[in-house]
């Protein structure tokens, strides 16, 4: 996957979570949490929905890597390139 | 007797929301009632396919987000359905209500039964690997979940909780409210049934492996309690939420008032898992009557629990020959035969569909009884056509369940006294 492929599938995850809301001004610097309403049971749904589609492992130490967009990108980028 | 105490002591209805497959507001569904409009429908169900169904069409996103439905149970959007719908009916407004003293009492068969079969289903596709099973398992299994769901939906902060008690569990619901209503404990009180059965196929092959599970090849025709070509229950899901007060307070804010709660009862028949008993079915009658105040002769409707079984309805039919005699003056009628089994709504959902009898004086038939069963011989049965009777100030409702769990609840015509 590239990295417009990669963000396009953790927005249309997220978009799945919290279905109400309007995901296309979401800036890509900014937590996630500041800009639509995602609270913790949410946020364990995007890292279930790693693990069910694509087998990726996000360790509880590692949470704070997903906070913004571009963060998740950086972070799932290595994971995701072969998929 | 309930009904001659003080106001603050009489307890009213004076707000019905509902869902049922026949209908998703009370004038809905007692207009299926009269026209003999049935909701029982072909269902898939996992792993077993096609069966018969009573199902639900309301639209759960008239109260809820999106979000909301994801995370919660179909119990859920089911009770916040009927909660804000009966709010509204009482002439309520959500911001005004107070919070704190308004609390939240549901009757559930079961709860968690779907959810559990769900996550199962899910991890069964990652070999059974349990680090795929849901983090939202817990809050929408807990027993509470379909009237806390009401809460956080409502922003009510006063108690809720829910009341296991099987198939009687709406009548319940009611009786909780009422009883908290009267200790203090709340100023308003929402309190019914809710059912999401039909989501479980666990209930439906458990109804199947008992032998007890109805089947027909018009679906319409399937639930038919009394008939001597009954073969069993048609699960269906359901809710009824009744706005209870105090009398004082409904008068003071001018409610309209669809009846009181005269009489109730509950027991247990302390015999079997599965069969009723007719001597205890017939002392929560009589004890309902009792606490009412008012001998057989003074009920003028019976809505019955039959449900289609073989063994169940005609032990229902002895209990209520015993009590109000081989030519009682109340009328009888039967709601399954129109929705099938709602379950943990039965009780309150069969309720509300003859509250409307106070007012109208009409009593809604039992549908599907062609060949009446000579063991289920009741005299008054009203057959497949509504009849009309001079006066209606009393209707019983009768609700049983497995464990022999008995239930009846008595409400009264409201007059107001000059």
């Amino acid at each position: 996957m590239t990295e417009e492929q990669i963000r396009a599938t953790i927005l249309e995850i997220i978009s799945g979570i919290i279905p109400d809301e309007d995901l296309s001004d979401l800036k890509g610097d900014i937590p996630i949490r500041e800009q639509v309403e995602l609270d913790s049971m949410d946020f364990l749904d995007i890292i279930m929905e790693l693990r069910k589609r694509f087998g990726i492992e996000v360790p509880e130490s590692e949470y704070t890597e997903l906070a913004t967009l571009d963060g998740s990108v950086s972070y799932l980028e290595p994971r995701m390139k072969t998929l | 007797m309930i009904t001659d105490g003080p106001d603050a002591s009489r307890v009213v209805i004076t707000g019905v929301g509902l869902t049922a497959p026949n209908g998703n507001t009370l004038a809905e569904f007692r207009r299926s009632l009269l026209e003999g409009k049935s909701g029982v429908q072909r269902f898939e169900v996992r792993y077993m396919g096609e069966v018969l169904a009573g199902i639900c069409h309301f639209d759960p996103l008239r109260y809820q987000k999106k979000k909301e439905i994801r995370r919660g149970t179909r119990a859920g959007s089911i009770a916040i359905y009927c909660a804000r719908e009966a709010v509204t009916d009482a002439g309520l407004e959500l911001d005004s209500l107070d919070k704190a003293r308004t609390g939240v009492y549901l009757g559930i068969t079961e709860h968690g039964t779907v959810e559990t079969e769900n996550e199962i289903y899910e991890i069964k596709q990652f070999d059974y690997d349990v680090k795929y099973w849901s983090h939202h398992h817990n809050p929408r299994v807990v027993a509470n979940n379909p009237a806390g769901e009401v809460t956080l939906n409502m922003g009510i902060t006063g108690p809720h909780y829910t009341l296991g008690a099987a198939c009687a569990g709406g009548n319940a619901g009611l009786i909780q409210g009422m009883q908290m209503l009267l200790l203090g404990d709340v100023d308003l009180a929402l309190a019914g049934g809710v059912s999401e059965s039909s989501g479980s196929f666990g209930i439906f092959a458990g109804f199947r492996s008992e032998g007890a599970l109805a089947s027909h090849p018009d679906p319409e025709k399937a639930s038919r309690p009394f008939d001597r070509d009954r073969n069993g229950v048609v699960v269906a899901e359901g809710g009824c939420v009744y706005v209870l007060e105090r009398l004082n307070d409904a008068l003071k804010r001018g409610a309209r008032i669809y009846g009181e709660v005269a009489g109730y009862a509950m027991n247990s028949d302390a015999l079997d898992f599965i069969f009723p008993c007719a001597e205890r079915q017939v002392e929560c009658i009589k004890l309902a009557l009792d606490r009412a105040g008012i001998s057989p002769d003074g009920i003028d409707i019976i809505n019955t629990h039959g449900t289609g079984t073989a063994e169940g309805d005609p032990v229902e039919c002895r209990a209520i020959r015993e009590v109000f005699g081989e030519h009682p003056h109340a009328c009888m009628n039967n709601t399954k035969s129109f929705i099938g089994h709602a379950m943990g709504a039965a009780g309150a959902l069969e309720l509300a569909g003859n509250l409307p009898s106070f007012a109208d004086c009409i009593v809604h038939p039992t549908i599907n009884l062609d060949n009446p069963d000579p063991d289920c011989s009741l005299n008054t049965m009203v057959i497949n056509k509504p009849k009309r009777i001079d006066k209606v100030d009393y209707i019983l409702n009768n609700s049983f369940g497995m464990l022999g769990i008995n239930s009846t609840v008595i409400v009264k015509r409201f007059q107001q006294q000059s």
